[in-house]
Protein backbone atom coordinates (compact mmCIF):
# COMPACT_ATOMS: atom_id res chain seq x y z
CA UNK A 1 0.00 0.00 0.00
CA UNK A 2 1.37 3.42 -0.88
CA UNK A 3 3.07 5.39 1.84
CA UNK A 4 3.90 9.09 1.81
CA UNK A 5 7.45 8.31 2.88
CA UNK A 6 9.08 5.16 1.56
CA UNK A 7 11.01 3.37 4.29
CA UNK A 8 11.59 0.25 2.20
CA UNK A 9 15.10 1.31 1.32
CA UNK A 10 18.60 0.66 2.54
CA UNK A 11 18.71 1.94 6.10
CA UNK A 12 21.19 4.43 7.51
CA UNK A 13 23.29 3.15 10.41
CA UNK A 14 25.31 4.68 13.23
CA UNK A 15 28.49 2.63 13.63
CA UNK A 16 30.90 3.15 16.54
CA UNK A 17 33.29 0.30 17.30
CA UNK A 18 31.00 -2.67 17.98
CA UNK A 19 27.94 -0.47 18.51
CA UNK A 20 25.76 -0.47 15.42
CA UNK A 21 22.21 0.83 15.48
CA UNK A 22 19.79 1.81 12.76
CA UNK A 23 18.79 5.45 12.50
CA UNK A 24 15.14 4.43 12.91
CA UNK A 25 15.78 2.72 16.23
CA UNK A 26 17.94 5.60 17.45
CA UNK A 27 15.13 8.01 16.58
CA UNK A 28 12.69 5.91 18.64
CA UNK A 29 15.04 5.81 21.64
CA UNK A 30 15.78 9.51 21.31
CA UNK A 31 12.06 10.30 21.11
CA UNK A 32 11.42 8.24 24.24
CA UNK A 33 13.98 10.25 26.17
CA UNK A 34 12.62 13.55 24.85
CA UNK A 35 8.99 12.61 25.53
CA UNK A 36 9.87 11.41 29.04
CA UNK A 37 11.79 14.59 29.81
CA UNK A 38 8.89 16.69 28.51
CA UNK A 39 6.42 14.72 30.60
CA UNK A 40 8.52 15.31 33.73
CA UNK A 41 8.49 19.02 32.98
CA UNK A 42 4.85 19.40 31.92
CA UNK A 43 1.63 19.16 33.90
CA UNK A 44 -1.18 16.77 32.98
CA UNK A 45 -4.14 18.44 31.24
CA UNK A 46 -6.51 19.91 33.80
CA UNK A 47 -3.98 19.73 36.63
CA UNK A 48 -3.35 22.90 38.57
CA UNK A 49 -0.55 23.59 41.02
CA UNK A 50 -1.25 21.32 44.06
CA UNK A 51 -2.82 23.33 46.84
CA UNK A 52 -1.25 23.54 50.27
CA UNK A 53 -3.19 21.16 52.56
CA UNK A 54 -5.24 22.74 55.38
CA UNK B 1 -25.53 -22.77 53.95
CA UNK B 2 -23.52 -19.64 53.02
CA UNK B 3 -23.59 -18.53 49.41
CA UNK B 4 -20.35 -18.61 47.37
CA UNK B 5 -21.76 -15.78 45.30
CA UNK B 6 -22.32 -13.61 48.37
CA UNK B 7 -18.87 -14.50 49.72
CA UNK B 8 -17.22 -13.57 46.41
CA UNK B 9 -19.20 -10.34 46.18
CA UNK B 10 -18.39 -9.36 49.75
CA UNK B 11 -14.73 -10.20 49.19
CA UNK B 12 -14.66 -7.97 46.10
CA UNK B 13 -16.48 -5.14 47.85
CA UNK B 14 -14.11 -5.36 50.81
CA UNK B 15 -10.94 -5.35 48.72
CA UNK B 16 -12.07 -2.86 46.11
CA UNK B 17 -15.28 -0.90 46.77
CA UNK B 18 -16.80 0.69 43.63
CA UNK B 19 -15.73 4.22 44.56
CA UNK B 20 -12.18 2.96 44.82
CA UNK B 21 -12.38 0.88 41.63
CA UNK B 22 -13.70 3.83 39.63
CA UNK B 23 -12.87 6.94 41.62
CA UNK B 24 -13.76 10.43 40.44
CA UNK B 25 -10.90 12.04 42.30
CA UNK B 26 -7.17 11.51 42.71
CA UNK B 27 -4.64 12.84 45.23
CA UNK B 28 -3.71 16.46 44.65
CA UNK B 29 -0.07 15.55 44.00
CA UNK B 30 -1.08 13.87 40.75
CA UNK B 31 -0.27 16.81 38.48
CA UNK B 32 2.64 15.67 36.33
CA UNK B 33 2.19 14.55 32.73
CA UNK B 34 4.26 11.47 33.67
CA UNK B 35 1.04 10.03 35.10
CA UNK B 36 -0.39 9.80 31.57
CA UNK B 37 2.00 7.08 30.40
CA UNK B 38 0.03 4.28 32.06
CA UNK B 39 -3.20 5.31 30.36
CA UNK B 40 -1.38 5.76 27.04
CA UNK B 41 -0.04 2.21 27.39
CA UNK B 42 -3.58 0.93 28.03
CA UNK B 43 -4.76 2.97 25.03
CA UNK B 44 -2.09 1.31 22.87
CA UNK B 45 -3.22 -2.11 24.09
CA UNK B 46 -6.81 -1.22 23.14
CA UNK B 47 -5.70 -0.27 19.61
CA UNK B 48 -3.68 -3.48 19.39
CA UNK B 49 -6.66 -5.60 20.43
CA UNK B 50 -9.05 -3.85 18.03
CA UNK B 51 -6.71 -3.89 15.01
CA UNK B 52 -5.66 -7.43 15.87
CA UNK B 53 -9.30 -8.52 15.97
CA UNK B 54 -9.89 -7.10 12.50
CA UNK B 55 -6.79 -8.88 11.17
CA UNK B 56 -7.90 -12.14 12.82
CA UNK B 57 -11.39 -11.84 11.30
CA UNK B 58 -9.91 -11.87 7.79
CA UNK B 59 -7.13 -14.40 8.38
CA UNK B 60 -3.34 -14.21 8.16
CA UNK B 61 -3.09 -13.83 4.38
CA UNK B 62 -5.44 -10.86 3.98
CA UNK B 63 -2.90 -8.12 4.53
CA UNK B 64 -0.64 -9.42 1.78
CA UNK B 65 -3.30 -9.26 -0.91
CA UNK B 66 -5.61 -6.37 0.03
CA UNK B 67 -4.71 -2.72 0.54
CA UNK B 68 -7.22 -2.41 3.39
CA UNK B 69 -5.61 -5.41 5.05
CA UNK B 70 -2.19 -3.82 4.74
CA UNK B 71 -3.64 -0.64 6.27
CA UNK B 72 -4.84 -2.49 9.38
CA UNK B 73 -1.59 -4.45 9.56
CA UNK B 74 0.31 -1.15 9.56
CA UNK B 75 -1.90 0.19 12.35
CA UNK B 76 -1.24 -2.98 14.33
CA UNK B 77 2.54 -2.73 13.78
CA UNK B 78 2.74 0.97 14.76
CA UNK B 79 0.53 0.29 17.77
CA UNK B 80 3.14 -2.25 18.89
CA UNK B 81 5.85 0.40 18.68
CA UNK B 82 3.63 2.86 20.58
CA UNK B 83 2.73 0.21 23.19
CA UNK B 84 6.35 -0.47 24.06
CA UNK B 85 7.23 3.23 23.74
CA UNK B 86 4.66 4.31 26.33
CA UNK B 87 5.17 1.23 28.52
CA UNK B 88 8.90 1.91 28.86
CA UNK B 89 8.24 5.59 29.61
CA UNK B 90 5.69 4.41 32.22
CA UNK B 91 8.32 2.05 33.69
CA UNK B 92 10.91 4.87 33.82
CA UNK B 93 8.40 7.17 35.54
CA UNK B 94 7.42 4.59 38.12
CA UNK B 95 11.05 3.72 38.81
CA UNK B 96 12.14 7.32 39.43
CA UNK B 97 9.09 7.78 41.65
CA UNK B 98 10.02 4.61 43.56
CA UNK B 99 6.40 3.65 43.08
CA UNK B 100 6.78 0.35 44.95
CA UNK B 101 6.77 2.16 48.31
CA UNK B 102 4.05 1.73 50.88
CA UNK B 103 3.15 -1.91 50.23
CA UNK B 104 3.03 -1.47 46.44
CA UNK B 105 5.74 -4.03 45.60
CA UNK B 106 3.15 -6.26 43.89
CA UNK B 107 2.08 -3.37 41.71
CA UNK B 108 5.66 -2.94 40.45
CA UNK B 109 6.22 -6.67 40.09
CA UNK B 110 3.00 -7.28 38.17
CA UNK B 111 3.86 -4.38 35.88
CA UNK B 112 7.27 -5.85 35.04
CA UNK B 113 5.66 -9.24 34.39
CA UNK B 114 3.25 -7.52 31.96
CA UNK B 115 6.29 -6.15 30.12
CA UNK B 116 8.05 -9.51 30.07
CA UNK B 117 4.96 -11.36 28.75
CA UNK B 118 4.35 -8.69 26.13
CA UNK B 119 7.75 -9.46 24.60
CA UNK B 120 6.93 -13.05 23.51
CA UNK B 121 3.50 -11.80 22.45
CA UNK B 122 5.24 -9.38 20.08
CA UNK B 123 7.72 -12.11 19.07
CA UNK B 124 4.91 -14.45 17.99
CA UNK B 125 3.35 -11.55 16.12
CA UNK B 126 6.50 -11.02 14.10
CA UNK B 127 6.52 -14.78 13.43
CA UNK B 128 2.93 -14.63 12.14
CA UNK B 129 3.65 -12.16 9.35
CA UNK B 130 4.26 -14.89 6.74
CA UNK B 131 6.92 -12.84 4.93
CA UNK B 132 10.73 -12.77 4.78
CA UNK B 133 10.99 -11.04 8.15
CA UNK B 134 9.11 -13.87 9.84
CA UNK B 135 11.27 -16.47 8.08
CA UNK B 136 14.43 -14.80 9.36
CA UNK B 137 13.16 -14.22 12.88
CA UNK B 138 11.99 -17.85 13.09
CA UNK B 139 15.26 -19.37 11.89
CA UNK B 140 17.30 -17.13 14.19
CA UNK B 141 15.01 -17.17 17.21
CA UNK B 142 14.89 -20.96 17.22
CA UNK B 143 18.51 -21.15 18.43
CA UNK B 144 17.89 -19.17 21.60
CA UNK B 145 14.79 -21.21 22.41
CA UNK B 146 16.35 -24.56 21.50
CA UNK B 147 19.43 -23.83 23.64
CA UNK B 148 17.25 -24.04 26.77
CA UNK B 149 15.10 -26.90 25.51
CA UNK B 150 12.08 -24.63 24.98
CA UNK B 151 12.08 -25.56 21.28
CA UNK B 152 10.89 -29.03 22.26
CA UNK B 153 7.39 -27.65 22.88
CA UNK B 154 7.41 -24.13 21.39
CA UNK B 155 8.52 -24.21 17.76
CA UNK B 156 8.98 -20.79 16.10
CA UNK B 157 9.14 -22.52 12.72
CA UNK B 158 5.61 -23.83 13.17
CA UNK B 159 3.43 -21.04 11.83
CA UNK B 160 0.19 -22.58 13.08
CA UNK B 161 1.42 -22.84 16.64
CA UNK B 162 2.89 -19.33 16.65
CA UNK B 163 -0.28 -17.85 15.17
CA UNK B 164 -2.38 -19.56 17.86
CA UNK B 165 -0.13 -18.21 20.59
CA UNK B 166 -0.24 -14.74 19.10
CA UNK B 167 -3.95 -14.44 18.36
CA UNK B 168 -5.28 -16.05 21.53
CA UNK B 169 -3.00 -17.41 24.25
CA UNK B 170 -0.56 -14.55 24.76
CA UNK B 171 -3.07 -11.69 24.34
CA UNK B 172 -5.19 -13.47 26.96
CA UNK B 173 -2.16 -13.58 29.24
CA UNK B 174 -1.30 -9.93 28.62
CA UNK B 175 -4.86 -8.70 29.16
CA UNK B 176 -5.22 -10.78 32.34
CA UNK B 177 -1.92 -9.49 33.73
CA UNK B 178 -2.66 -5.87 32.78
CA UNK B 179 -6.10 -6.20 34.35
CA UNK B 180 -4.58 -7.54 37.55
CA UNK B 181 -1.99 -4.78 37.54
CA UNK B 182 -4.69 -2.10 37.19
CA UNK B 183 -6.76 -3.64 40.00
CA UNK B 184 -3.69 -3.56 42.25
CA UNK B 185 -3.12 0.11 41.37
CA UNK B 186 -6.71 0.90 42.26
CA UNK B 187 -6.48 -1.12 45.47
CA UNK B 188 -3.35 0.63 46.76
CA UNK B 189 -3.80 4.03 45.18
CA UNK B 190 -1.04 5.95 43.44
CA UNK B 191 2.08 6.31 45.55
CA UNK B 192 2.51 9.55 47.56
CA UNK B 193 5.56 11.73 46.88
CA UNK B 194 8.87 10.85 48.49
CA UNK B 195 9.21 13.07 51.58
CA UNK B 196 12.01 15.58 51.28
CA UNK B 197 14.67 15.03 53.95
CA UNK B 198 16.75 17.41 56.05
CA UNK B 199 19.01 19.47 53.82
CA UNK B 200 16.74 19.19 50.78
CA UNK B 201 15.11 22.35 49.46
CA UNK B 202 11.47 22.39 48.42
CA UNK B 203 12.48 23.76 45.04
CA UNK B 204 14.26 21.41 42.67
CA UNK B 205 17.87 22.40 41.95
CA UNK C 1 11.52 20.96 60.44
CA UNK C 2 12.02 18.14 57.99
CA UNK C 3 12.86 14.63 59.18
CA UNK C 4 16.38 13.29 58.82
CA UNK C 5 16.94 11.03 55.83
CA UNK C 6 14.38 8.26 56.14
CA UNK C 7 15.25 4.59 56.10
CA UNK C 8 13.67 2.32 53.53
CA UNK C 9 11.24 0.99 56.14
CA UNK C 10 10.26 4.53 57.15
CA UNK C 11 9.75 5.48 53.51
CA UNK C 12 7.43 2.52 53.08
CA UNK C 13 5.44 3.37 56.21
CA UNK C 14 5.09 6.99 55.15
CA UNK C 15 3.69 5.91 51.78
CA UNK C 16 1.05 3.49 53.03
CA UNK C 17 -1.67 6.05 53.55
CA UNK C 18 -2.57 9.51 52.29
CA UNK C 19 -4.82 11.90 54.08
CA UNK C 20 -4.21 15.05 52.10
CA UNK C 21 -6.37 16.88 49.55
CA UNK C 22 -7.83 15.31 46.41
CA UNK C 23 -8.71 16.80 43.05
CA UNK C 24 -11.34 15.96 40.52
CA UNK C 25 -10.21 13.29 38.06
CA UNK C 26 -12.15 11.48 35.32
CA UNK C 27 -10.41 8.14 34.99
CA UNK C 28 -12.69 6.70 32.30
CA UNK C 29 -12.35 9.83 30.18
CA UNK C 30 -8.57 9.61 30.56
CA UNK C 31 -8.42 6.06 29.18
CA UNK C 32 -10.80 6.83 26.32
CA UNK C 33 -8.97 10.01 25.36
CA UNK C 34 -5.62 8.21 25.52
CA UNK C 35 -6.99 5.42 23.32
CA UNK C 36 -8.09 8.09 20.88
CA UNK C 37 -4.65 9.71 20.93
CA UNK C 38 -2.91 6.40 20.24
CA UNK C 39 -5.40 5.58 17.47
CA UNK C 40 -4.67 8.94 15.86
CA UNK C 41 -0.91 8.42 16.17
CA UNK C 42 -1.13 4.92 14.70
CA UNK C 43 -3.27 6.10 11.77
CA UNK C 44 -0.93 9.01 11.02
CA UNK C 45 2.13 6.76 11.16
CA UNK C 46 0.34 4.27 8.90
CA UNK C 47 -0.55 6.89 6.32
CA UNK C 48 2.95 8.38 6.35
CA UNK C 49 5.08 5.22 6.58
CA UNK C 50 2.86 2.15 6.01
CA UNK C 51 4.60 -1.12 6.99
CA UNK C 52 7.16 -3.44 5.40
CA UNK C 53 6.22 -6.67 3.67
CA UNK C 54 9.17 -8.29 1.94
CA UNK C 55 7.91 -11.43 0.18
CA UNK C 56 9.17 -14.70 1.63
CA UNK C 57 11.93 -16.76 0.08
CA UNK C 58 10.91 -20.14 -1.28
CA UNK C 59 12.98 -23.16 -2.15
CA UNK C 60 11.91 -22.50 -5.73
CA UNK C 61 13.23 -18.91 -5.69
CA UNK C 62 16.40 -19.97 -3.86
CA UNK C 63 17.22 -22.79 -6.29
CA UNK C 64 16.57 -20.54 -9.31
CA UNK C 65 18.62 -17.55 -8.11
CA UNK C 66 21.45 -19.47 -6.38
CA UNK C 67 21.58 -22.94 -8.00
CA UNK C 68 25.16 -23.64 -6.88
CA UNK C 69 24.35 -22.74 -3.29
CA UNK C 70 21.20 -24.87 -3.40
CA UNK C 71 23.02 -27.96 -4.66
CA UNK C 72 25.89 -27.44 -2.19
CA UNK C 73 23.38 -27.26 0.65
CA UNK C 74 21.44 -30.30 -0.61
CA UNK C 75 24.68 -32.26 -0.77
CA UNK C 76 25.51 -31.29 2.83
CA UNK C 77 22.07 -32.53 3.87
CA UNK C 78 22.74 -35.82 2.08
CA UNK C 79 26.16 -36.41 3.63
CA UNK C 80 25.14 -35.14 7.07
CA UNK C 81 27.51 -32.18 7.22
CA UNK C 82 24.86 -29.43 7.27
CA UNK C 83 24.05 -27.35 10.36
CA UNK C 84 20.65 -29.04 10.69
CA UNK C 85 22.15 -32.51 10.32
CA UNK C 86 24.49 -31.91 13.25
CA UNK C 87 22.15 -29.67 15.27
CA UNK C 88 21.00 -32.18 17.87
CA UNK C 89 17.68 -31.86 19.73
CA UNK C 90 14.91 -31.03 18.99
CA UNK C 91 15.65 -32.25 15.41
CA UNK C 92 17.98 -35.23 15.83
CA UNK C 93 20.48 -36.94 18.12
CA UNK C 94 23.56 -35.97 16.08
CA UNK C 95 24.70 -33.36 18.59
CA UNK C 96 24.22 -32.61 22.28
CA UNK C 97 23.25 -28.98 21.73
CA UNK C 98 24.13 -26.10 24.01
CA UNK C 99 24.67 -26.35 27.72
CA UNK C 100 25.57 -24.35 30.80
CA UNK C 101 28.03 -26.26 32.99
CA UNK C 102 26.43 -29.68 33.56
CA UNK C 103 22.94 -28.55 32.58
CA UNK C 104 22.04 -29.84 29.10
CA UNK C 105 18.44 -28.69 28.81
CA UNK C 106 18.49 -28.84 25.02
CA UNK C 107 19.55 -32.49 25.16
CA UNK C 108 17.34 -33.45 28.11
CA UNK C 109 14.13 -32.11 26.53
CA UNK C 110 14.75 -34.49 23.64
CA UNK C 111 13.95 -34.79 19.93
CA UNK C 112 10.39 -33.53 19.50
CA UNK C 113 10.57 -32.67 15.80
CA UNK C 114 12.65 -35.33 14.07
CA UNK C 115 14.46 -34.30 10.89
CA UNK C 116 16.56 -36.82 8.98
CA UNK C 117 18.27 -34.49 6.52
CA UNK C 118 19.33 -37.12 3.97
CA UNK C 119 15.89 -38.74 3.88
CA UNK C 120 13.74 -35.62 4.24
CA UNK C 121 15.59 -33.29 1.89
CA UNK C 122 16.97 -35.61 -0.79
CA UNK C 123 15.90 -39.29 -0.77
CA UNK C 124 12.14 -38.96 -0.13
CA UNK C 125 11.60 -36.00 -2.50
CA UNK C 126 13.47 -37.85 -5.27
CA UNK C 127 11.48 -41.02 -4.56
CA UNK C 128 8.28 -39.07 -5.20
CA UNK C 129 9.35 -38.00 -8.72
CA UNK C 130 7.29 -40.16 -11.15
CA UNK C 131 8.30 -41.75 -14.45
CA UNK C 132 12.05 -41.44 -13.98
CA UNK C 133 13.43 -45.00 -13.87
CA UNK C 134 17.05 -43.84 -14.28
CA UNK C 135 16.67 -41.48 -11.33
CA UNK C 136 15.07 -44.18 -9.17
CA UNK C 137 17.88 -46.56 -10.07
CA UNK C 138 20.42 -43.89 -9.07
CA UNK C 139 18.71 -43.37 -5.72
CA UNK C 140 18.61 -47.11 -5.09
CA UNK C 141 22.26 -47.35 -6.02
CA UNK C 142 23.13 -44.65 -3.52
CA UNK C 143 21.04 -46.10 -0.69
CA UNK C 144 22.46 -49.59 -1.07
CA UNK C 145 26.12 -48.46 -1.28
CA UNK C 146 28.36 -48.62 1.77
CA UNK C 147 28.87 -45.55 3.93
CA UNK C 148 32.44 -45.23 2.71
CA UNK C 149 31.40 -45.32 -0.93
CA UNK C 150 28.69 -42.76 -0.33
CA UNK C 151 31.19 -40.46 1.41
CA UNK C 152 33.58 -40.77 -1.51
CA UNK C 153 30.91 -39.80 -4.03
CA UNK C 154 29.65 -36.81 -2.04
CA UNK C 155 33.19 -35.58 -1.31
CA UNK C 156 34.09 -35.70 -5.00
CA UNK C 157 30.91 -33.85 -5.97
CA UNK C 158 31.50 -31.22 -3.28
CA UNK C 159 34.96 -30.54 -4.78
CA UNK C 160 33.49 -30.32 -8.25
CA UNK C 161 30.82 -27.87 -7.11
CA UNK C 162 33.54 -25.39 -6.21
CA UNK C 163 34.34 -25.25 -9.96
CA UNK C 164 30.73 -25.33 -11.16
CA UNK C 165 29.40 -22.47 -13.27
CA UNK C 166 25.89 -21.11 -13.01
CA UNK C 167 24.14 -19.67 -16.03
CA UNK C 168 20.76 -18.34 -15.10
CA UNK C 169 18.99 -21.21 -13.38
CA UNK C 170 21.24 -23.85 -14.93
CA UNK C 171 24.26 -25.32 -13.19
CA UNK C 172 27.18 -26.86 -15.08
CA UNK C 173 29.31 -29.20 -12.95
CA UNK C 174 32.63 -30.46 -14.42
CA UNK C 175 32.40 -34.13 -15.35
CA UNK C 176 33.87 -36.65 -12.90
CA UNK C 177 33.30 -39.84 -10.92
CA UNK C 178 30.45 -39.05 -8.60
CA UNK C 179 28.49 -42.29 -8.83
CA UNK C 180 24.74 -41.64 -8.73
CA UNK C 181 25.13 -38.34 -6.84
CA UNK C 182 25.37 -36.24 -10.03
CA UNK C 183 22.07 -37.63 -11.36
CA UNK C 184 20.41 -37.18 -7.97
CA UNK C 185 21.50 -33.56 -7.54
CA UNK C 186 20.51 -32.62 -11.11
CA UNK C 187 17.04 -34.08 -10.57
CA UNK C 188 16.67 -32.45 -7.14
CA UNK C 189 17.61 -29.05 -8.58
CA UNK C 190 15.03 -29.44 -11.35
CA UNK C 191 12.37 -30.49 -8.82
CA UNK C 192 13.18 -27.51 -6.60
CA UNK C 193 13.13 -25.05 -9.49
CA UNK C 194 9.60 -26.09 -10.45
CA UNK C 195 8.33 -25.66 -6.88
CA UNK C 196 7.90 -29.38 -6.27
CA UNK C 197 10.26 -29.44 -3.28
CA UNK C 198 8.39 -26.65 -1.48
CA UNK C 199 5.24 -28.75 -1.61
CA UNK C 200 7.04 -32.00 -0.70
CA UNK C 201 8.57 -30.53 2.44
CA UNK C 202 5.28 -29.05 3.61
CA UNK C 203 2.81 -31.86 2.96
CA UNK C 204 5.10 -34.82 3.57
CA UNK C 205 2.91 -36.16 6.38
CA UNK C 206 -0.61 -34.80 5.82
CA UNK C 207 -2.57 -32.53 3.50
CA UNK C 208 -3.35 -29.71 5.93
CA UNK C 209 -0.13 -28.31 7.29
CA UNK C 210 1.00 -25.18 9.04
CA UNK C 211 4.42 -26.43 10.12
CA UNK C 212 7.20 -25.01 7.95
CA UNK C 213 10.06 -26.45 10.04
CA UNK C 214 11.61 -28.63 7.36
CA UNK C 215 11.50 -26.04 4.59
CA UNK C 216 12.84 -23.26 6.82
CA UNK C 217 15.67 -25.37 8.25
CA UNK C 218 16.69 -26.34 4.71
CA UNK C 219 16.76 -22.72 3.53
CA UNK C 220 18.57 -21.61 6.68
CA UNK C 221 21.35 -24.13 5.94
CA UNK C 222 22.05 -22.31 2.68
CA UNK C 223 22.78 -18.69 1.84
CA UNK C 224 19.40 -17.51 0.55
CA UNK C 225 18.08 -16.20 3.85
CA UNK C 226 21.51 -15.05 5.05
CA UNK C 227 22.17 -12.95 1.94
CA UNK C 228 18.81 -11.20 2.19
CA UNK C 229 19.25 -10.69 5.93
CA UNK C 230 22.67 -9.12 5.47
CA UNK C 231 21.26 -6.71 2.91
CA UNK C 232 18.53 -5.76 5.41
CA UNK C 233 20.96 -5.50 8.35
CA UNK C 234 19.32 -8.31 10.25
CA UNK C 235 22.42 -10.38 11.03
CA UNK C 236 23.46 -10.90 14.64
CA UNK C 237 26.70 -9.00 14.02
CA UNK C 238 24.60 -6.11 12.75
CA UNK C 239 22.51 -5.98 15.98
CA UNK C 240 19.87 -7.49 13.75
CA UNK C 241 17.63 -8.78 16.54
CA UNK C 242 16.29 -5.28 17.15
CA UNK C 243 16.08 -4.28 13.48
CA UNK C 244 13.26 -4.33 10.95
CA UNK C 245 13.59 -4.65 7.20
CA UNK C 246 14.15 -1.40 5.34
CA UNK C 247 14.39 1.77 7.44
CA UNK C 248 11.53 0.91 9.80
CA UNK C 249 12.05 0.84 13.57
CA UNK C 250 12.23 -2.69 14.88
CA UNK C 251 12.01 -4.45 18.22
CA UNK C 252 13.92 -1.75 20.06
CA UNK C 253 13.15 -3.37 23.42
CA UNK C 254 15.50 -6.23 22.50
CA UNK C 255 18.55 -3.93 22.63
CA UNK C 256 20.02 -5.54 25.74
CA UNK C 257 19.36 -9.06 24.48
CA UNK C 258 21.29 -8.44 21.27
CA UNK C 259 24.01 -6.42 23.05
CA UNK C 260 25.49 -9.50 24.71
CA UNK C 261 26.11 -11.15 21.33
CA UNK C 262 28.42 -8.27 20.37
CA UNK C 263 30.95 -8.76 23.18
CA UNK C 264 33.32 -11.44 24.30
CA UNK C 265 32.95 -14.27 25.23
CA UNK C 266 29.55 -14.51 23.57
CA UNK C 267 30.88 -13.61 20.12
CA UNK C 268 32.68 -16.97 19.88
CA UNK C 269 31.12 -19.24 22.50
CA UNK C 270 29.34 -22.36 21.18
CA UNK C 271 26.88 -21.94 24.08
CA UNK C 272 26.26 -18.24 23.48
CA UNK C 273 22.48 -18.60 23.04
CA UNK C 274 22.06 -20.46 26.32
CA UNK C 275 24.35 -18.09 28.21
CA UNK C 276 22.64 -14.96 26.90
CA UNK C 277 19.20 -16.40 27.62
CA UNK C 278 20.18 -17.17 31.21
CA UNK C 279 21.74 -13.74 31.72
CA UNK C 280 18.58 -12.06 30.44
CA UNK C 281 16.50 -14.33 32.65
CA UNK C 282 18.50 -13.29 35.70
CA UNK C 283 18.28 -9.60 34.78
CA UNK C 284 14.53 -9.92 34.18
CA UNK C 285 14.13 -11.48 37.60
CA UNK C 286 16.20 -8.63 38.99
CA UNK C 287 13.86 -6.12 37.38
CA UNK C 288 10.86 -7.85 38.95
CA UNK C 289 12.36 -7.73 42.45
CA UNK C 290 13.70 -4.16 42.30
CA UNK C 291 11.66 -3.17 45.42
CA UNK C 292 13.74 -5.63 47.44
CA UNK C 293 17.20 -4.83 46.03
CA UNK C 294 19.19 -2.42 48.22
CA UNK C 295 20.97 0.15 46.11
CA UNK C 296 18.78 -0.34 43.05
CA UNK C 297 15.66 0.66 45.02
CA UNK C 298 17.54 3.62 46.51
CA UNK C 299 18.74 5.11 43.22
CA UNK C 300 15.57 7.21 42.74
CA UNK C 301 16.42 9.02 45.98
CA UNK C 302 20.04 9.55 45.03
CA UNK C 303 19.14 10.89 41.57
CA UNK C 304 16.09 12.94 42.57
CA UNK C 305 14.09 13.16 39.35
CA UNK C 306 11.09 12.83 41.69
CA UNK C 307 11.68 16.39 42.82
CA UNK C 308 10.90 17.55 39.29
CA UNK C 309 7.87 15.29 38.97
CA UNK C 310 6.34 16.46 42.28
CA UNK C 311 7.75 19.99 42.30
CA UNK C 312 4.29 21.57 42.53
CA UNK C 313 3.46 19.46 45.55
CA UNK C 314 6.73 20.25 47.31
CA UNK C 315 6.32 23.99 46.64
CA UNK C 316 2.86 23.82 48.16
CA UNK C 317 3.69 21.69 51.20
CA UNK C 318 7.30 22.74 51.86
CA UNK C 319 8.39 19.16 51.26
CA UNK C 320 6.81 17.49 54.33
CA UNK C 321 4.92 14.20 54.06
CA UNK C 322 1.36 14.67 52.74
CA UNK C 323 -1.00 16.06 55.35
CA UNK C 324 1.83 17.01 57.74
CA UNK C 325 2.95 20.55 56.94
CA UNK C 326 4.65 20.93 60.30
CA UNK C 327 6.26 17.46 60.37
CA UNK C 328 4.10 16.26 63.29
CA UNK C 329 2.81 12.68 63.69
CA UNK C 330 0.63 11.51 60.82
CA UNK C 331 -3.16 11.65 61.23
CA UNK C 332 -5.29 8.49 61.34
CA UNK C 333 -4.99 6.45 58.13
CA UNK C 334 -7.59 7.11 55.46
CA UNK C 335 -8.56 4.83 52.59
CA UNK C 336 -6.46 5.48 49.48
CA UNK C 337 -8.25 7.22 46.61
Amino acid sequence: MGALVNLNNSPYYVHLDFFKMSAANLVVIGLMLVVFALAVYLRAPGAKRARRPK
Amino acid sequence: MSSWTVKLREFGMRKLPPEQLLPDSQPAYMTSAVYLFGALTIGSLVVLLLSGTILALKGPTWWHVQGLGHFFNSIHLWAVELFFFFMVCHLWGKYWMAAWRGGRARVWMSGVVCFLVAIPCAFTGYLSQQNFDSQWIATQGKDGLNSLGVGAFFNPLNFGQMYSYHVFLLPLAVVTLVGGHILLVRRHGIVPPIPLSEGDSARPA
Amino acid sequence: MRPARLTNAQLNDAARTYSGPYRHYDIVKEVIVCSGIVTLLAVVLTIVFSSPDLPPSTIKSWSRSLPADFVTTALSELDGSSATAGYGPPYNHNGSGQHIAFIYLQKWLGVSHPVNTAQDYVIQPLRSVPDQPRLQAAVTSYITASAGTQAGWTAAYTKALAKATASGTALAVPPGSYGPVGTMMTALLADAQTGGLDGDLLTSRQFYQTDFTKALLFMADGSALDDRAQAQHLLGTQWGMMNETGSYPGQVWLWLYTFWYQISPFTSSPNADALVAVIMGVLSLGLIIVPFLPGVRDLPRWIPIYRLIWRDWYAGTGGSPPGEPDGSAPPAPAAPG
